[in-house]
Order: C-alpha cells, then sequence, then structure tokens
C-alpha cells in the first residue's frame, strides 16, 4: 500500500544557504509522526514546501502516490490535506462559527452554487459538530480577533479539521497553550485519530507533547534528518541531544 | 431598531425630491450614482482588500457605453448589458496584477489603467469624439414611462441602486462574502483551507468594476453630456474618499461616503464664502485621523462602549 505521504530528496535552498537539504521520509496511514529539531532546523521551511507555499529547489512530494510537487496550496487541501501555521492565522472579523463555515465551504458545491446557495455552504451542521467536538460551544458567536491565545489556538487546529482531511500537517499546536488546554487539545487529535483514521505530522518543541503523542519521531537538524525512530529511541540518540544541547 | 431606520430612510429618499428644488433634484441624483460606484468599490476594497485607483475609469467606461449607445438610438438596457460586460471583462484582467503585487503597488498599477483609459477617452475622436465630448445623450422610456423628467430620472436610478445594494448585500452575505473577507484578512492562510485566492482575487475586482460600469450607464444620461475630464483620476480619487471616508468593508460605508463626498460640500458652500472646500478638507482630514475606519467605524467604537 502506498504510504499517505511520501517526500523524496526534498531541498529547498535560500540563495547561498540550504535550509533544506535532501530529506526523504514516508508517513503511513493513521500514524503520528512527530517533527522535531532545534530553531532554524528547516522544519517549517520543510511544511511549506510539502503543501506548496514554497516551491522546493529539489525533490518530489507524493500524496497516496500521486506527484503533488509544486501545487497550490488551496488545490492540495482539496486532495485532503490540512494544516495550522506557526503563527496564529484565525480571520479576526469573522466568528469562530464563521472562520470554521469558511475553513469548509470550499469543499461543498461549485462556485455558482456557493453565490446562490445556502449561506452556511451546507456545511453548518459540520461546523456546529466541530465547536461542539473541540469545546468552543460559548464562543460561537464571538469574533474569532476577542478570543484568548490559547482558544484561538484551538479555533486554528479545528479549521485545519473542517474539511475531513486523511493528512494533516500542524506546526506548533502547543506554542502558547496552557497545560490545561493542551491536554483537551491531545485528547481531541487522538480522539480524531482513533476515528478518523487520520494522518498527522506535527511540529513540535513541547517535548512532553511530541512524546506522549506521536507514534515515531524525525529529528532534523541543519535541514537534514539526524535520527528516526519511536520517542524513546529518539529520546536517548547521542545525535539528537547533542544537535539540542550541543554537546 | 434596524428595520425602523431603513423604513424611515427609504420614505425620505421617496419624499425628498417633491420637497427640493432642481439643482437638490441633481444632488441627490449624483449622490445615488455615486453611491453605486462606490459600493462596486467597497466590494474590490473593503470586502476583498484589494486597492483599486481604477473605479472611475470604469465609471468612464460605462458612461461611453450608454452615451455612444443611445446616442444612436439603442435602449438604454442594451448599454447596461454592454457596460456591465465591458467592465466585468476588464476588471477581471486588471486583476491579474493583483495576483502579483498588492498594496501601494498594486494602486500603481490601477492607477496606471485609469490614466491609460482617460487618455483613450481624450485621444481616440473617432469613437469617444475626444474633448468634445458627447451630447444630448436620452434618458431612457421603460414600459411608457418617461425619465425625462428630473423627479423620475432620480426614481430610476433610486430604482437600480436598490437592485444593486441588494445584489451586494446577498453576495457579501455569501460564502463568497466570507471568502472575501478571508481573502482580505489572510491570503495565505484562505489559501491554504482550499479558498481559491486567485480565482476571488479576479471576482472582486470583476464584481467591483462592473458596479462601477453600472453607475457610469445611469451618469451619463444624467448630465445628458459627457466628455473625458469627468472620469479622470480625480474622480477614482473621489471615490476612495467615499468608501474611506463612509467606512471600508461596512455595507452602509459607501451610502454614507458619498454623502459626504457629494452633499457636504454644497451644504458647507452656504455662508462660507468660498472657503467651504478648505473646511471640507480639513473635516475630512480630521475624520481620518480620529478613526482611520470611517464614520461607521467611529459609530461601532462609541456603540460598544
Amino acid at each position: 500500500m502506498n504510504p499517505v505521504l511520501e517526500v523524496r530528496d526534498l531541498a529547498k535552498v535560500f540563495g547561498g544557504i540550504s535550509a533544506v537539504n535532501g530529506v526523504s521520509f514516508e508517513v503511513h496511514e493513521g500514524e503520528i509522526l512527530g517533527l522535531i529539531g532545534p530553531n532554524g532546523s528547516g522544519k517549517s521551511t520543510l511544511f511549506n514546501c510539502i503543501l506548496g507555499q514554497l516551491a522546493p529547489s529539489a525533490g518530489q512530494v507524493r500524496i497516496d502516490g500521486s506527484e503533488i510537487t509544486g501545487m497550490r496550496p488551496c488545490q492540495l487541501n482539496r486532495l485532503g490535506v490540512g494544516r495550522t501555521f506557526q503563527l496564529l492565522q484565525v480571520f479576526p472579523q469573522l466568528t469562530v462559527r464563521e472562520n470554521l463555515i469558511l475553513a469548509g465551504q470550499e469543499h461543498k458545491g461549485s462556485m455558482w452554487s456557493r453565490l446562490v446557495g445556502r449561506r452556511d455552504a451546507g456545511v453548518g451542521a459540520a461546523a456546529e459538530r466541530m465547536i461542539e467536538f473541540f469545546r468552543l460551544g460559548t464562543l460561537a458567536g464571538e469574533k474569532a480577533g476577542a478570543l484568548s491565545y490559547g482558544q484561538q489556538k484551538l479555533l486554528d487546529v479545528a479549521m485545519a479539521f473542517m474539511a475531513g482531511p486523511r493528512l494533516v500537517l500542524l506546526d506548533e499546536p502547543a506554542g502558547g497553550v496552557n497545560p490545561t488546554m493542551l491536554a483537551g487539545l491531545r485528547e481531541r487529535l487522538r480522539e480524531i485519530n482513533a476515528a478518523e483514521h487520520a494522518t498527522f505530522v506535527v511540529i513540535e518543541h513541547n517535548m512532553e507533547f511530541v512524546m506522549s503523542l506521536c507514534t515515531r519521531v524525525l529529528v532534523l537538524d541543519q535541514g537534514a534528518i539526524i535520527a528516526e525512530g519511536t520517542p524513546e529511541q529518539v529520546r536517548s540518540n547521542p545525535a539528537v541531544i547533542e544537535a539540542y544541547l550541543g554537546h | 431598531m434596524k428595520k425602523v431606520f431603513f423604513a424611515v430612510m427609504l420614505c425620505s429618499l421617496v419624499a425628498a425630491p417633491f420637497a427640493l428644488k432642481p439643482y437638490g433634484i441633481y444632488l441627490l441624483t449624483l449622490w445615488v450614482v455615486m453611491t453605486i460606484a462606490a459600493i462596486g468599490l467597497n466590494l474590490t476594497l473593503g470586502y476583498a482588500g484589494q486597492i483599486s485607483l481604477a473605479q472611475g475609469a470604469f465609471v468612464g467606461i460605462g458612461a461611453y457605453s450608454a452615451a455612444l449607445l443611445t446616442t444612436q438610438g439603442w435602449p438604454l438596457w442594451c448599454a447596461f448589458l454592454i457596460a456591465i460586460a465591458l467592465s466585468l471583462a476588464i476588471g477581471w484582467l486588471l486583476g491579474y496584477p493583483a495576483l502579483r503585487v498588492q498594496h501601494h503597488y498594486l494602486a500603481f498599477v490601477t492607477l496606471s489603467f485609469a490614466t491609460l483609459v482617460y487618455l483613450m477617452l481624450r485621444n481616440e475622436e473617432w469613437l469617444t469624439k475626444g474633448v468634445y465630448g458627447v451630447s444630448n445623450i436620452p434618458r431612457p422610456t421603460l414600459l411608457g414611462w418617461s425619465t425625462k423628467g428630473a423627479v423620475e430620472f432620480y426614481f430610476f436610478c433610486l430604482g437600480i441602486l436598490a437592485l444593486v445594494s441588494i445584489a451586494t448585500w446577498w453576495l457579501v452575505r455569501s460564502p463568497w462574502g466570507r471568502a472575501f473577507t478571508a481573502l482580505r484578512e489572510n491570503a495565505i492562510r484562505a489559501d491554504s483551507l482550499g479558498v481559491d485566492t486567485r480565482r476571488y482575487t479576479l471576482m472582486a475586482f470583476a464584481f467591483g468594476s462592473a458596479i462601477g460600469g453600472i453607475a457610469g450607464v445611469l451618469y451619463a444620461p444624467m448630465v445628458q453630456f459627457i466628455e473625458p475630464t469627468a472620469f479622470n483620476l480625480n474622480l477614482s480619487l473621489n471615490l476612495l474618499l467615499m468608501v474611506m471616508v463612509g467606512g471600508t468593508g461596512y455595507f452602509l460605508g459607501p451610502f454614507l461616503g458619498a454623502a459626504v463626498s457629494v452633499l457636504l460640500p454644497e451644504w458647507m458652500r452656504f455662508g462660507s464664502e468660498g472657503l467651504y472646500l478648505i473646511f471640507y478638507a480639513i473635516a475630512v482630514m480630521a475624520l481620518m485621523a480620529v478613526c482611520p475606519t470611517g464614520m461607521l467605524g467611529l459609530a461601532e467604537r462609541f456603540l460598544k462602549r
């Protein structure tokens, strides 16, 4: 069976700086892969190359065996690939409900039906389910800009799941989220993973979060993979310890 | 409360021409036409966040379509169709630079386009009659109802404003409106959620320009004589001012902005001994300094307190 995501010899060069240097890995259905590494190791650049935000300098990306290198983010999203960004990316002037409807509306009907059809584009019920699932019920009618940082982070993650994606790439979902909310987020991700058999790739600096959520971990340093294995194997890997601690 | 407000406004607009002299009716009709043009720009700039300094050019394209066709005996509805189609197509093409450049760079691209249209209107005499302009533009007769009189033509324009307002209200409340807002607030995130930002950008330009074209089709029979200067950069800047002063991205912003731009200077003219434009400029600068989100932004701020 084809892996859900397959990255082959991916490279990205900015001028004379090689941010991603021939990275190859696979992610299989239902897997939660952690991607860790020190600041500047190329994690977010790798995400952006996979997801069409940046054009890779070399290499290929395949989803379910089909090459998707260079596809636009909106096309990838329609293929069932969701993502979150390192920095908060909600739409502050839209309400929580509208943010979620927006995140799902382009997957229903045509441009024409979205102009003349229902206001919620037929995804209102799905948005309500997502609001309930992520415990955002009391905030549904609030503008996203009025929410706390942690609540916006939850909304950000919820939006990535609105289209029922098969593969979701989460860039630092735990950043700035308090421990209680973080435990809730981890629980939600596990539930979706178990119920929908969704596949995740998670970039995170919070080691406790990564080690408790991920089934496999890749370690990136200076644009290249330096270690791979289960959380326990990676934790005790000397190359990883050196990359993080510098000795 | 909102319904009462709209009912009062509508009644006032219907009753107003009966209480006004011809110049007052002309100003009110001009307000209606400029409101339509500003609604189009508000769609492109206010909702979708794409700055355009070319809206005056689309009013010109609409006005010349109406003037050239109706003086040749074509009915005004044909001019409407042709002006809408032309503005839609040209607006779509003008949207392409917006896929590459943004903000003040995009403003310069659209400014160049506005200048190009003005030069074409002035220099292509074989088509536009150049600086001599087009005169004797007839007002339409609709199903036996003549709009030759100032009051009748005002009601005709008011009817078109109502139709444009309803269509725009529908559009901004539809999933398209939500996508436009997403495009304005965070195009990269919108793209990652499956929103085809390229197509929506082009649509925002096309629809906003088409509404500008509709305003132009009304402008020509309103003044009954047009020449290129009426559609130079001043008009585009004035329309931009209307949208900014009213409040970008507010549905009622263009109505208020057009009132400030069209009616306020005339009202200030009385008793100011020729200094009214200076007072007007100071008033606008003060408003922009106090509330960059326009009059409706200011009102919203007060209501939230």
